[in-house]
């Protein structure tokens, strides 16, 4: 492959606008299919099936089937179009998008052209230095998955120099609501944060929404990026490329991020950019050219002949509208009032991507700076090193438990950390392992005495100097009696009774 | 008056898969050309006042509930037609680069 020179960002910037255009697919949760009443992979309770499991006569477009509209999907795509801030049509149409691959065994994909269920939005998304942007909706508009292909053979085939694909119809489909963005422009050197921002916003979207489960890492929520860069002082937009198979927040960033420094490399040499999809690689972080990007008139779309138009009523829309949750945008102020954060504090919970979390722990019966404090020190940390989600390591009901355990003093907040790593480790709730390892403070002051009258016993010295008044020597005889209840002490507490015993004799 | 090229038309049988001679391309102009008189000459009776039909029934709203069938094949009756298959899964011949 051609050596493939990038400019420096800020150079790139200063020469050129970046412009970029989003789209995001997300796969809804529904029970079963678009169009079909196969059982939905997308759906959790169907997630990891057995390859062509997960199909109907419909899925695999055997002669004589006929789709039928999950009437669910739609008013699923109707609250997420109102989520957008989206016009939803009055009348809606599907139409054929054809094309030969063995993705979709009918040789075309349903979807919607002219005239998708919603249009005209605009979304409100807050970049993790605060910065807040409106990105333009144009459409969301309704369609089905294609299956999963797997390339077997060249190099690594079994058969050598042998080439073929296995699929697998399972997601062959699957009710898709893909979101299209109008050019947005204005981002400047923050367009690759906005890019990534955007689809997190979208996740916070449809999982506030319960209508996808919205996990990258499943292919539930995946975005194209589109980029094109103007020179300085040039009205008309340049020519874009579209990356594909950005499949995690980091990669859309850094693939917008790319795309800004390859073709402001080839501006600038005087070359040209083609129009073209592009595909990311995650483990180089760049780009690679894919096909030239098809005229829609290749897809030679007309209106579905199989299915009816769907006319939402009003009733269902204002149903659907009243139903809504809060934006994400609009939480975010809510919760931090209500927290009582300051910008700082509020960021690093927002970008930890831990707020749903710490919600429910406040929830849950936690104070918010406790549920703060866990969630992003000790349990980040755990997850860390643990190279998983932090939210899969406990729940908010047992972090608020132990939040609460620390809060009435029956635990130190050095036991408080053994508790949870007993809870991660999956040995029962807070409370239950304070009783089964005997891990609670000893607030019972008879035996700190003895451990205390011991301690000042063994060092006679210090004992002196306390009666002096030298009363930071007490951290010695803290530290031994601390050791002698084996941490399942209150520190202050004790510091409290050893004064009051050095000095009582 | 509507024209089709042979380019054109050698452009949709690529779009569509299909193996077209020489002759069978322009066999196929001469046909597909005739179609599209017959189209625009239903277009030129179509005025601004026949809205476009894209069903024959006036119907609308026609769903399903999100309720499983009892349609759904088990595997093996989803390969049964496959001409080939390895792991649960459909064997088609490798065309790469053309992912939609």
């Amino acid at each position: 492959m051609a050596r493939v020179e990038l400019m420096d960002f800020d150079r790139a910037l200063e020469l050129f606008e970046p412009v970029i255009g989003l789209e995001v697919h997300v796969e809804l949760n529904t029970a079963t299919k678009m169009f079909s009443p196969a059982p939905n992979p997308a759906n959790d309770a169907n997630h990891g099936a057995e390859p062509n499991t997960l199909v109907t006569p419909v899925c695999l477009g055997l002669p004589g089937s006929l789709p039928v509209v999950n009437g669910e999907a739609v008013r699923k795509s109707i609250s997420l179009g109102l989520a957008l801030g989206c016009e939803i049509a009055p009348s809606s149409r599907f139409a054929r998008k054809n094309y030969f691959y063995p993705d979709l065994a009918k040789n075309y994909q349903i979807s919607q052209y002219d005239e998708p269920i919603a249009f005209d939005g605009e979304v409100e998304v807050e970049l993790e230095n605060g910065r807040v942007f409106r990105v333009p909706i144009e459409r969301a508009h309704m369609e089905e998955d294609a299956g999963k292909l797997t390339h077997v053979g060249g190099s690594t085939g079994r058969i050598q120099g042998a080439e073929y694909s296995l699929v697998d119809y399972n997601r062959a489909g699957v009710p898709l609501v893909e979101i299209v963005t109008r050019p947005v422009v204005g981002a400047e050197a923050d367009a690759p944060a906005l890019a990534r921002a955007y689809v997190s916003t979208i996740r916070d979207i449809a999982l506030s929404l319960g209508i996808s489960e919205a996990r990258m890492e499943r292919g539930n929520l995946r975005c194209d990026a589109n980029v094109s860069l103007r020179p300085r002082g040039q009205e008309q937009f340049g020519t874009r490329t579209e990356t594909k198979n950005v499949n995690s927040f980091r990669s859309i960033e850094r693939a917008v991020r790319y795309e800004i420094q390859r073709q402001a490399a080839i501006l600038a040499a005087g070359g040209i950019i083609t129009q073209e999809t592009r595909h990311w690689h995650e483990d180089t972080g760049s780009t690679s050219p894919g096909r030239p990007k098809s005229d829609a008139d290749d897809y030679r779309y007309f209106p579905e002949p199989d299915l009816l138009p769907v006319v939402p009523s009003a009733e269902l829309i204002e149903e659907l509208r009243a139903a809504l949750p809060e934006a994400p945008a609009a939480r975010r102020r809510r919760l931090k009032q209500e927290w009582g954060f300051s910008d700082d504090e509020f960021q690093i919970v927002a970008n930890s991507g831990m707020l749903n979390e710490l919600a429910a722990t406040v929830a849950a019966g936690a104070t918010p700076a406790a549920a703060r404090k866990w969630w992003t020190g000790e349990i980040a940390r755990l997850a860390n090193a643990a190279d998983r989600d932090a939210s899969s390591l406990v729940s908010p009901t047992h972090v608020a438990e132990l939040a609460q355990l620390v809060e009435a003093g029956t635990l130190t907040d050095r036991l408080a950390r053994q508790v949870l790593e007993g809870v991660v480790a999956g040995e029962g709730s807070p409370q239950e392992i304070v009783d089964a390892r005997g891990l609670a403070v000893v607030s019972d002051d008879g035996a700190l005495v003895a451990a205390i009258d011991e301690a000042l016993a063994a060092q006679p010295d210090v004992l002196a100097k306390i009666r002096d008044g030298k009363v930071q020597a007490a951290g010695a005889v803290i530290g031994a009696v601390m050791k002698a209840m084996q941490g399942k002490a209150d520190a202050a507490r004790v510091r409290e009774l050893v004064l009051e015993r050095a000095n009582a004799e | 008056m509507s024209e089709i090229s042979a380019e054109q038309v050698a452009h949709l049988a690529n779009l569509a898969r299909i193996a077209l001679t020489e002759e069978e391309i322009a066999h196929l102009t001469t046909e597909l050309g005739q179609i599209m008189q017959a189209v625009e000459q239903v277009s030129r009776v179509a005025t601004p006042d026949v809205p476009p039909t894209s069903h024959p029934i006036p119907l609308q709203n026609v769903f399903r509930d999100d309720v499983v069938g009892d349609n759904v094949l088990t595997v093996e009756q989803a390969l049964s037609g496959a001409p080939e298959h390895d792991g649960g899964r459909f064997v088609v011949s490798a065309i790469l680069g053309e992912e939609q």
